[in-house]
């Protein structure tokens, strides 16, 4: 520990968690979804007390969260890492029902599930299509990622499918790697559908499961609506996120810029130029961690420089990378030039094996790591 | 260069306010800008976009260079006669376009 006079609680809701990296391989079979979720048992080993259950309510005052059971926990220190919400009211006729039969899959492992289910069963020569919502959003390449993921398991399993994203915006990152990379693996699968071409999704019409954008309606076999995003509800409960519905906070501390003693980590802080991504979230809780075991003991933490990396695998041994680094500047998160680190459009099938390694041998520490 | 979209209701009632929704793909380029190698980028934008309605301008936009690429203009007509409701879009550098829609117009 790096101050052991800290006594340390971590509340969980319910004994497991289930990490979204690597989980739209679950959609294509390549991990069962077990291969995502952890348990907490090895953390309560190292000395961190756990309190079973879901913070519902925050008294900034008296410094307490208050758990759904009526239990509160005092605090010196609060640190959440809520990750978003969907906003089921951006999409007209979208909402949790139709969730269940046009899934988001981008915040639980059960809608992932559904979605694993429906691909399954779908005709072979079905319609699927995704939604990708504006930014920011968990995890920026995740909808081309998981289109990739849906591309291999079609290719494999329903070769008349046709797969189709819309898109509310008019480009994405690595762009050009990915649609090189579904030339080469999926040609003429997919079919990506900007802001410019009429992609923007404005309504569902979930009893004839169809996509309707600005000019366009779409019938779906499987839908997947990915809907816009912001920091999850306990943030506005707490008074920690702002107008935009994300967290401002400090980047040496984390420290929420709205109410004192209480820190934002992960994809619900506004991080600067720092990604909605794992390899973020797991940085921003370290630094998060240091700041605070200085604060602790009265000092005053430094700025540090932490790094992200992304991965977005294709196809089993393909996968493409995207890697910064970052530094508190003015008061945000910027890049520190030069460390901007991407898979070439022009890589070598030797290269996107390489980057799918990286991303497993990421994954795998990380999660040691988190939970032991 | 893409065809424009125009998104205009097939049926309506007549006497029923109708929305219309038009995008087109271009760059508005605003004329203040340089290239990376210091070259200036002269203006090249959309100035106009004209709808008539059975031959009858029901509504002009003038844009001008604040506006965003591929402009995106949604308005509203009341539905009056079945027919046909043609757009036409001009600018910089004898910039042309045109589509149109039809629509039914039913009491």
């Amino acid at each position: 520990m790096l101050n052991p006079t800290c006594s340390v609680t971590l509340v969980a809701d319910g004994d497991t968690y289930t990490a979204f990296p690597l989980s739209n391989a679950v959609l294509a079979g390549l991990r069962p979804l077990t291969a995502q979720q952890f348990g907490y048992d090895k953390i309560a080993g190292s000395g961190v007390e756990i309190a079973a259950g879901r913070v519902t309510g925050i008294d900034p005052q008296a410094r307490t969260a208050r758990l759904g059971d009526g239990r509160s926990i005092p605090y010196d220190r609060l640190v959440i890492a809520p990750g978003i919400d969907v906003k089921f009211d951006a999409i007209k006729g979208y909402g949790e029902a139709a969730a269940e039969v046009m899934p988001h899959a981008w915040t639980n492992g059960a809608q992932v599930a559904l979605l694993a289910k429906q691909l399954e069963a779908m005709p072979e020569d079905g319609v699927v299509v995704i939604s990708a919502p504006v930014a920011p959003l968990r995890c920026p390449l995740g909808p081309y990622e998981r289109a990739s993921m849906m591309a291999l398991f079609l290719k494999a399993r329903k070769p008349k499918a046709k797969l189709i994203v819309l898109d509310s915006k008019d480009s994405f990152i690595l762009q050009k790697q990915f649609e090189a990379a579904w030339a080469e693996l999926y040609p003429g699968l997919i079919e990506w559908i900007g802001l410019s071409q009429g992609g923007n999704l404005t309504e569902v019409d979930v009893a004839n499961k169809t996509l309707i954008t600005d000019f366009e309606s779409y019938k779906a076999d499987v839908a997947n609506v990915i809907p816009p995003q912001r920091a999850a509800e306990i943030t506005s409960t707490a008074g920690v996120a702002d107008r935009t519905g994300w967290c401002p906070v400090d980047p040496i501390t984390f420290e929420s810029q709205l109410v004192p003693n209480i820190h934002v980590i992960g994809d619900a802080a506004i991080a600067g130029a720092m990604p909605k991504a794992a390899s973020a979230a797991s940085a921003e809780g370290k630094i998060c961690a240091a700041a605070i075991a200085e604060l602790l003991q009265g000092k005053t933490p430094q700025p540090r420089e932490l790094g992200s990396s992304c991965y977005s695998l294709i196809a089993p041994d393909f996968a493409l990378a995207i890697g910064d680094k970052y530094r508190p500047t003015d008061g945000q998160f910027m890049e520190v030039e030069g460390n901007a680190t991407s898979t070439p459009a022009d890589a070598t099938a030797a290269q996107h094996a390489q980057e799918a390694k990286s991303a497993d041998a990421w994954f795998a520490a990380t999660t040691r790591e988190t939970f032991g | 260069m893409a065809k424009p979209l125009i998104n205009v209701p097939a049926k309506a009632k007549r006497g029923e306010v109708i929305e219309i929704k038009t995008l087109i793909s271009h760059v508005m380029e605003t004329g203040f800008r340089h290239s990376n190698i210091g070259e200036f980028l002269p203006r090249d934008i959309i100035t106009q976009l004209v709808c008539h309605y059975n031959g009858e301008e029901i509504f002009r936009a003038d844009l001008f260079p604040a506006i965003a690429a591929n402009p995106f203009i949604t308005f509203h007509t009341v539905a009056t006669e079945s027919g046909m409701l043609t757009f036409e879009w001009t600018g910089d550098n004898g910039f042309s376009a045109t589509g149109q829609a039809n629509i039914a117009v039913v009491d």
